[in-house]
């Protein structure tokens, strides 16, 4: 049942990033390009999802447990720490390289294009590689 | 260039969004991309990777159920520059999961729990790309 409820909530993500345009890398390095071919509609891909996300959240964490998991597990910590920065950075700077995060370069596994076929085995190996060191240093 | 499209933009980040809050009130968790595909990795510190693979599996299928459906192709254009791709792809695995998440944990779940963390952490993953495309386009580029 959770794999076909987490496969379904990946298909409806999917469409979500495709409908938007968020999965063209190309519309992604418009919307980062100010000074040049600027392309603002990232920026309302967005403000729907927060504005959704936002009145959502707030519907489903009135209940006591979510429907398929014994308790919310929601992120804790309010600390902004070195890593909270040097992270973002360096995911900041492949963005604007290749123009993907790790969604859309997902949902462009299967028009599998060179450039995504060598950026999602590396994106990959840079997950694995950080939850080692993370690992290594805890 | 790409066309302006807010109103398309703005119904695929509600779907977005749904996604997220749906994933919150069925498994009590962040829809956050990056998270889920790096716990496809060892070691593991609960067992839902079979959903986490179900749902990464959802992203790949979504364009191609997308193309059956409307008949129209799924544009994407993708720099065919492999060594560039190849270092965007390490920057941004490593990078996502060593800040915590990406555009999708941060910038739209943490933006609605209006946290701290994802509120400075998309603020400089934002500056970062903002930085490197002036860069590669009208610096190295121009």
């Amino acid at each position: 049942m959770s794999i076909l409820v987490n496969l379904g909530l990946g298909v409806l993500f999917g469409l979500g990033l495709i409908v938007s345009g968020m999965s063209n890398p190309a519309k992604v390095l418009n919307f980062l390009d100010l000074a040049g071919t600027f392309d603002p509609s990232l920026a309302f891909v967005m403000g729907g999802a927060v504005v959704v996300a936002f009145i959502g959240f707030r519907l489903v964490l009135r209940r006591d447990t979510p429907l398929m998991a014994p308790r919310f597990q929601l992120p804790t910590r309010s600390d902004i720490d070195a890593r909270l920065i040097v992270g973002p950075a360096l995911f900041g700077i492949g963005w604007g390289l290749g123009g993907f995060c790790p969604g859309p370069a997902f949902t462009a596994l299967g028009l599998a294009a060179p450039g995504t076929l060598a950026f999602i085995p590396a994106m990959l190996a840079g997950m694995w590689a950080a939850r080692a060191l993370a690992e290594r240093r805890a | 260039m790409t066309d302006f499209t807010p109103f398309a933009s703005l119904i695929g980040g509600a779907l977005i969004g749904l996604s997220a809050v749906l994933m919150m009130l069925a498994e009590g968790r962040i829809a956050g991309i990056s998270g889920i595909a790096s716990r496809l990795f060892p070691p593991y510190g609960d067992r839902l990777f079979p959903g986490r693979l179900a749902f990464i599996a959802g992203l790949v299928g979504a364009p191609l159920l997308y193309a059956a459906v409307t008949g129209a192709s799924v544009v994407q254009t993708v720099s065919s520059n492999l060594v560039l791709m190849v270092v965007a792809g390490l920057l941004v695995g490593f990078g996502s999961v060593w800040g915590s998440g990406c555009t999708s944990g941060h910038g739209v779940c943490g933006l609605a729990r209006l946290s701290r963390r994802s509120f400075a952490a998309t603020g400089v993953f934002m500056a970062a790309g903002f930085a490197t495309v002036y860069v590669v386009r009208h610096v190295i580029g121009g």
